[in-house]
């Protein structure tokens, strides 16, 4: 079978990592609106209208696309927001939307039959039914796929979608739950990624100083604890230390991200058309490094060489890794 | 009909989601059937296909039962639906003839194909272009998920075209994943779980290092450690035009909470009353309703109606 090359799809939280993206080889770069119509809705993150035109000029002058994540749930009573940005979107030429709520998509669809459409993870459609759902309804071209499948999974999925085109999370922050379908983070905060573009928010987060080192706090819940001198980490809820069972644990995930540099081959045998870095709250240098390093991994794997040597521990400042949901036994 | 029977509220019992023992399953809907003052009971494996095999060979007879008793039955899907054998059994579900089927996951709507379905609270509603689509290929109703507030509700209670549901009693149902914390808490994997989640009936207590309850662990599904309770909001949300209520299944008496919202509903008992009397029928259980006046799931706020 012949191998499918498959796009690096790279984050840009501002328009100088765009660029940092593109230089670095991306294939394409993925923004979100400065607003609540994006899953990273961060202060001091984003694009304007017009850095999102001058972005998209920048990448199509170097071969590369934009595409533009619109991927919270539109707010019933207000869905001129959510409309306005699959508009502008489409105005402004960029490459695809990726979308996570039925509705918008319907809208999109039959506003903007040009516009290609990709489904977002929020959507978490982890079954060939529900990409046919997509797909055939509104002509959804590709679909991220929720970080719940396995590799085999994923590999027995494509062949019965095609020629709908699945996209995977190769690297970066790692939800431990389906995405789209947790309200953890409203739960303890009021604030969800559905709903608000946030998960956890630092607007929520304390490090609070005890006898015996730092608490991190998110809303006043304890979701961590350090000894003194060590680095407290964020309080990311899924990622924190809780007891249960009479036991105390990271009983959801520990405080690990996403990296499948060693899986690269089998990713791409498994038949996926692209790979997606998360990452658009991350400054140019760290999304430089990541670009480069999968660069290099997925043409060393097009060319029939072996992976070469990157250490990536760098920029994940020593930090644990996994391969997550790609292998069975994380289940 | 009159206008009078249209208005009055229904209660739904949602699916069990807890790992009861089939026999105490089949037992618990025997009762519901003869004693319950319930419109609607929903049926089926939710959270893990695990766990299903078990009881599947039961609900022929709980159905018949329940409809017997003037009950209207509502099969549940599975909420994450991964593999062939999901699919395959979902299937099945889908083509279910006569009884209602609620879709938890977007791909069983997808296979009901017209018919006329509900939609569960895990599958993501939050606007009225949604629910019009959804309606459009056969939703007659939808069970909200749980972060909406009131005036969101509001909103979608005039946009319908069919019935919507909101939760109103139980454990709120926050996360699914397809890893099982419940064996992750034993040092177990999914594939050898051992179905230790048989142990905690009413879901696995989670609290911070400060001792404080936070959530409960239900194996793959993260849920509220304080139980939803919309007694004292029940008033306003009637008068945003809210005719269906959910009740989740705790291991309490379900028969005397269901007769205690009714009781409310229909003007029997005051709502701060019945809230007093919930608590001696949850005696180890706190409860909130932050999400439906718009504020963090896990707080409780006395009614602003």
């Amino acid at each position: 079978m012949e191998l499918i090359r498959p796009e690096l799809v790279c984050p840009a939280g501002t328009p100088a990592a765009l660029k940092s993206a593109v230089e670095a080889g991306a294939d394409c770069v993925y923004v979100g609106y400065r607003d609540e119509t994006n899953a990273r809705n961060f202060p001091g993150l984003n694009f304007s209208r017009k850095e999102l035109e001058e972005g998209i000029a920048f990448a199509h002058d170097h071969g590369a696309k934009v595409l533009v994540a619109i991927n919270t749930f539109p707010r019933a009573g207000t869905p001129e927001l959510w409309h306005q940005a699959v508009d502008d979107a489409a105005r402004l030429k960029a490459d695809a939307v990726i979308l996570a709520d039925i509705g918008l998509i319907a809208y999109a669809a039959a506003k903007h039959p040009d516009l290609r459409l990709h489904l977002s993870v929020q959507a978490a459609a982890s079954n060939p039914e529900s990409i046919r759902f997509y797909a055939e309804r509104f002509g959804v071209q590709r679909v991220v796929l929720p970080r719940v499948l396995t590799v085999q999974e994923i590999a027995a999925l494509n062949p019965q979608i095609r020629p709908v085109e699945t996209e995977v999370f190769v690297f970066g922050g790692l939800c431990v739950m389906a995405e789209g379908r947790c309200a953890l983070s409203s739960y303890a905060t009021g604030q969800s990624p559905n709903m608000n573009g946030v998960c956890s928010p630092a607007a929520h987060v304390r490090y609070v100083d005890t006898a015996s080192g730092t608490k991190s706090q998110l809303a006043g819940f304890t979701i961590n604890q350090f000894g003194h001198g060590e680095p407290a980490g964020y309080p990311t809820l899924c990622k924190g230390r809780f007891v249960a069972n009479g036991k105390t644990s990271y009983l959801f995930e520990e405080p690990t991200s996403l990296n499948t540099l060693a899986m690269l081959p089998d990713l791409i045998k498994a038949g996926v058309t692209a790979f997606k870095i998360e990452g658009r709250q991350r400054g140019r240098a760290y999304v430089a490094a990541v670009v480069q390093a999968f660069r290099a991994g997925v043409d060393a794997v097009m060319a029939g060489r072996p992976l070469p040597d990157m250490d990536l521990d760098r920029i994940t400042e020593g930090g644990r890794q996994t391969t997550g949901a790609y292998e069975r036994a994380w289940r | 009909m009159t206008d009078m029977t249209v208005s009055q509220p229904k209660l739904t019992l949602g699916p069990v989601l807890f790992n009861w023992k089939p026999e105490a399953l089949r037992d618990f809907y025997f009762r519901v059937a003869d004693e319950a003052d319930v419109d609607t009971v929903h049926v089926g494996e939710v959270v893990c296909s695990k766990r299903s095999p078990f009881f599947a060979p039961m609900v022929p007879e709980v159905v018949a039962r329940l409809a017997a008793a003037g009950k209207e039955v509502v099969l549940s899907s599975l909420a994450l639906i991964m593999t062939e054998r999901e699919l395959r059994e979902a299937r099945d579900l889908a083509g279910t003839e006569d009884t209602l089927v609620e879709a938890n996951d977007i791909s069983v709507a997808s296979m009901i194909g017209g018919k006329p379905f509900v939609v569960g609270p895990l599958v993501n509603v939050y606007n009225e272009g949604t629910l019009a689509y959804l309606e459009g290929i056969g939703a007659i109703r939808t069970c909200l998920p749980a972060e909406l507030p009131a005036e969101v509700v509001g909103t979608l209670v005039k946009a319908a075209k069919g019935e919507i549901e909101i939760q109103a009693f139980g454990r709120l149902p926050l996360a699914i994943s397809a890893r099982c914390y419940h064996a992750r808490s034993r040092n177990l994997a999914k594939d050898g779980c051992q179905y230790v989640c048989a142990e905690d009936p009413d879901g696995m207590a989670v609290d911070t290092l400060d001792d404080e309850p936070f959530l409960a662990v239900n194996g793959t599904q993260t849920m509220s450690y304080h139980y939803l309770s919309l007694l004292t909001d029940l008033e306003r949300l009637r008068a945003l035009g809210v005719r269906r209520f959910r009740l989740w299944p705790q291991a309490v008496d379900m028969v005397a909470v269901a007769a205690l919202f009714r009781r409310v509903l229909t003007g029997a008992t005051a709502s701060a009353e019945a809230a007093a009397e919930l608590e001696h029928l949850c005696p180890r259980a706190e409860f909130a309703n932050g999400y439906i006046h718009g504020r963090e799931g896990h707080l409780y706020l006395e009614s602003d109606a």
